[in-house]
């Protein structure tokens, strides 16, 4: 059975679908087989952040109609054979994505894949409740700042009372922190919350910190997941989050501003 | 030395905005995670409450507040009526 996690956040912009990109990468690189779907009806991006935009024939509302086969619609990755796509329908209607329907291709794909990584919409409608419904992990990314803080407690709300699992009972959906355009330098000037401060408003386990990162725009602008810039930061910590993910302990870098020579300390640069 | 002196000049004149955050952050959330607990009877169980004293004492509309609240295992049902002041 392959586990289901979605990515998730309520606020939009604040990394769902690179965070999404680059997990999957990393899992599939790690020899997983590994499936991501683009929950977006209408304003798909993964593809684009994928890089395999102009290979999408069919998508994840044909597959549900029954108008495509699921081998169709889904999309090889071509610099990792362990990775897959499945791209939103930019065309139809949300509410073509039933709970029924969403529900038999998860299953169709569990039967295939180790990791199945559901990208989330913005917001908390339709498509964001599909998103969760059938998850058993939750990546909830957040920016370290109020309206995102908030979103983020909100969508915990919803995982913990409207998932698959919470209402049939089951253990709950397990959450992680994913903290993204992080700013040490900031946090140590008092401008921007800490990770322990958002972790002490959200109570959740931390999966890990994303530092701000040129490398992040870099590798949308090309189609590649950032994960695969292993000389950025960003791409690094991405690296150490999927090691994390899969339970090797892996210690949190890039928290602290990087050490100063002493002219920049005496005048607090 | 891990601060400047320039730094513990500026830390004297303000504090810096992400307390401000945190701060309010901490409160609005506790407010809305109590609101989202709060079982859906609450509200007409309020209703009901404030006809039963009504046959008895005339009170406004929000005279009373139904609360639940959480304190290690035990929950606390707090009801709160402002009775008007004693007529002759």
């Amino acid at each position: 059975m392959a586990k289901i996690i979605v990515i998730t956040s309520g606020k939009g912009g604040v990394g769902k679908t690179t965070t999404a990109a680059a997990i999957g990468m990393g899992l599939a690189l790690r020899g997983n087989r590994t499936v991501v779907i683009d929950f977006d009806v209408g304003l798909r991006n993964l593809d684009l952040i994928m890089g395999c935009e102009r290979r999408v024939v069919y998508d994840f509302i044909n597959v549900i109609n029954g108008e495509a086969k699921l081998k169709q619609a889904l999309i090889r990755d071509k610099r990792c054979e362990d990775l897959y796509i499945l791209p939103a329908s930019q065309t139809k209607e949300k509410e073509a994505l039933t709970k029924e329907g969403v529900g038999t291709v998860i299953q169709e794909l569990s039967e295939h894949f180790d990791y199945i990584l559901c990208d989330s919409p913005a917001g908390i409608e339709h498509g964001a409740y599909m998103a969760m419904y059938y998850a058993d992990d939750a990546v909830v990314v957040t920016n370290p700042e109020v309206s995102s803080v908030r979103d983020s407690d909100r969508m915990l709300g919803i995982l913990a009372s409207k998932s698959r699992r919470a209402e049939n009972e089951q253990d709950p959906v397990r959450e992680y922190l994913l903290l993204t355009r992080y700013n040490p330098q900031r946090v140590q000037n008092g401008e921007m919350l800490s990770v322990n401060d958002v972790q002490e408003i959200l109570a959740l386990d931390l999966l890990g910190v994303i530092p701000e990162s040129e490398a992040v725009l870099n590798a949308s602008n090309s189609g590649t997941p950032v994960i695969l810039n292993q000389q950025s930061e960003a791409g690094q910590a991405y690296m150490d989050i999927v090691a994390r993910y899969l339970g090797e302990e892996v210690p949190h870098r890039f928290l602290e501003v990087n050490k100063k020579g002493l002219l920049n300390r005496l005048f607090g640069g | 030395m891990s601060t400047s002196l320039l730094d513990y000049f500026r830390g004297r004149q303000k504090k810096g905005t992400a307390a401000v955050a945190k701060e309010r952050l901490q409160i609005l959330v506790a407010h809305e995670r109590a609101a989202r607990n709060r079982p859906s009877y609450l509200r007409q169980m309020q209703e009901e409450l404030l006809q039963v004293v009504r046959k008895y004492v005339h009170v406004d509309d929000d005279a009373i507040t139904v609360a639940l609240e959480q304190e290690g295992n035990q929950e606390i049902l707090e009801l709160n009526i402002i009775l008007p002041d004693q007529q002759e």
